[in-house]
């Protein structure tokens, strides 16, 4: 086990290596002098010079990618050039209200898929579970962009029970956490389908119908729980698109979070802003991956010798 | 499903080829005096906060919908399977190279360096395209290799080198083939993909910019009347969802031919 970890981790440092590299490089794809960029078109010399030397832009490249990958490793992703505070900062203030909504999507996420897939899977075939499957794939379909600003016509607008925007009480954090988790309902509901299909077909489950135990008894004690690992491991795969709803989902709902703060940030070019939103979203995304893959190498020894 | 979904899709494509030409409305032409009026007898899904006839730009919509979709599909498809068949084919430093590029394109989630890369690059029809390609391609070079790594040790591929075929023609003739099935899945698994992709730069206003109609910049526009003009959110948000569906059916059924087991 501790040398499938070490395997997992050291393959993990390159591909953080080129995330970072390519973050880095993001700035200097900027059409033209980045800096006039960031500051327009009408900005006087010494601000552009001030601002370059400021962001270390009139240093070599080399000296630059050096200072960006050490900054990277340190902690230090720069300062904002909109509000002047450290980038690590800004984004620290900011991850809670993420992780807030990451969550309670995928409790909610969780709560919808886990019955739809079972009720599909044992009613494999049927009405029932074409009705099932084609609601999961319509929940795929539906933009959280749509689903956002409709829930809130429905649940804000006209019924006025939950709150259009913002962060504070419960009651805010159900529209946004609803948007976000559909999608993701979907997708696990289908994966909990599949995956209780399969080990409703194994002879342990007619083994235990023949002890007597109850049809639901077979599902949820026995090819429910074993069917868990794929749902799991699915769960924590779709860790990303939830990071990049959250984008979406934060914007209309004017949430708190780094991906607001990312938009944000775009609009006013605010680049190193920008950059460290990218890069912490993406090593989150990679290290929730390799958490994911550690811990199946955990569950399941077979995958460790591969 | 296969055929619900085509239907939805050879739909959606007709309205998107010769709706614009029939409706009466031009989609730019503004009537301010009737902003934000609701659906009516003349103008089916309403008016928009510059007072333009929302189903005409919902139609012209549908074209820049489907331009999105099957450039970055063609582009990302033909430009993955190539790298994907070339990495698993002839391993090596090839197969390293595109393989770590594909890994670190892959370690970004979803959308992300597309939002990224229009953020620094000005948001554009173009630059969309050119984003969405980038984050596209890996997907179907990640299918391709895996299918070629297989393929390469099959009889009859290993019977047609030793017969003197050249690695290309082997490539061309034999291995990639194999890999079409599952590239055409993945194909209108991508179109639902790529049109949702861009719907979502456009809302967040980094795609398509005003005033030309795109499904994503309408529903932008829409959120400053969600109280008072909700159907400015409704209908292009119907069609995105509805579409998409069409595609993750075709997507949906195509996939159950190829693999009867999972049908």
């Amino acid at each position: 086990m501790f040398r499938f970890l070490i395997r997992r981790l050291l393959l993990a440092i390159p591909v953080l290596i080129g995330v970072a590299t390519l973050v880095f490089s993001l700035i200097h794809l900027i059409p033209g002098d980045p800096v006039q960029a960031m500051l327009g078109d009408s900005a006087p010399p010494q601000d552009i010079t001030a601002l370059r030397e400021r962001l270390g832009l009139n240093r070599p490249l080399y000296a630059q990618y050096v200072s960006f990958m050490k900054g990277a490793v340190t902690g230090d992703l720069g300062t904002s050039i909109r509000t002047n505070q450290k980038v690590v900062t800004a984004i620290g203030e900011r991850m809670p209200a993420t992780i807030e909504l990451a969550l309670a999507s995928m409790v909610v996420a969780v709560l919808i898929a886990i019955p739809l897939g079972i009720v599909a899977a044992v009613w494999a075939g049927t009405s029932v579970d074409h009705a099932a499957t084609t609601l999961a794939l319509v929940g795929i379909s539906m933009p959280t962009f749509w689903l956002g600003p409709l829930l809130a016509i429905i649940f804000s607008v006209s019924l006025g029970w939950l709150p259009v925007s913002g962060r504070g009480t419960l009651a805010h954090l159900v529209l946004p956490a609803i948007t976000l988790g559909a999608p993701l309902s979907a997708v696990l509901a289908r994966i909990t389908r599949a995956s209780v299909i399969e080990e409703l077909r194994e002879l342990y489950v007619l083994a235990a119908r023949a002890r007597g135990v109850s049809p639901a008894g077979a599902v949820l004690k026995h090819a429910f729980r074993n069917s868990l690992i794929p749902i799991v491991t699915v769960l924590g795969l779709q860790f990303g698109a939830v990071l990049t709803g959250a984008v979406i989902t934060e914007t209309i709902f004017a949430w708190p979070g780094v991906g607001r703060l990312l938009i944000q940030s775009i609009g006013a070019r605010d680049y190193p802003a920008v950059q460290g939103c990218i890069l912490l979203i993406a090593i989150t995304y990679v290290s929730v991956n390799l958490l994911v893959d550690v811990a199946y190498g955990f569950l399941d020894p077979r995958i460790r010798y591969e | 499903m296969l055929w619900v979904g085509a239907s939805i899709v050879t739909v959606a494509a007709l309205a998107a080829l010769v709706g614009p030409l029939v409706t009466p409305f031009d989609p730019a032409n503004q009537q301010l005096a009737l902003r934000l009026d609701g659906p009516s007898w003349t103008h089916l899904f309403g008016l928009d906060e510059l007072g333009r006839d929302i189903l005409a730009r919902v139609l012209a919509g549908a074209r820049i919908s489907f331009l999105v979709g099957i450039t970055v599909v063609s582009v990302s498809a033909v430009a993955g399977t190539l790298l994907g068949a070339v990495a698993g084919y002839f391993g090596g430093v090839l197969d390293d190279v595109i393989s770590r590029a594909v890994d670190v394109l892959l370690a970004f989630p979803g959308l992300l360096l597309a939002i990224a890369l229009v953020a620094v690059l000005g948001p554009s029809l173009g630059n969309v395209l050119f984003a969405l390609t980038i984050i596209g391609w890996v997907g179907y070079a990640r299918l391709v290799r895996g299918q070629v790594l297989r393929a390469r040790e099959f009889e009859y591929v290993q019977a047609a080198r030793a017969l003197g075929a050249g690695a290309l023609r082997v490539l061309w003739r034999h291995v990639i083939p194999t890999a079409v099935p599952t590239v055409v899945v993945q194909a209108a698994l991508g179109m639902a993909g790529a049109i949702i992709s861009e719907a979502a730069l456009s809302f967040l206003g980094l795609g398509v910019q005003p005033p030309t109609p795109s499904w994503g910049t309408m529903l932008n526009g829409g959120r400053a009347h969600l109280l008072d003009a909700p159907h400015l959110t409704l209908f292009p948000g119907l069609a995105i969802a509805l579409l998409v569906l069409g595609f993750n059916f075709v997507g949906d059924g195509l996939r159950d031919l190829a693999d009867p087991k999972r049908g």
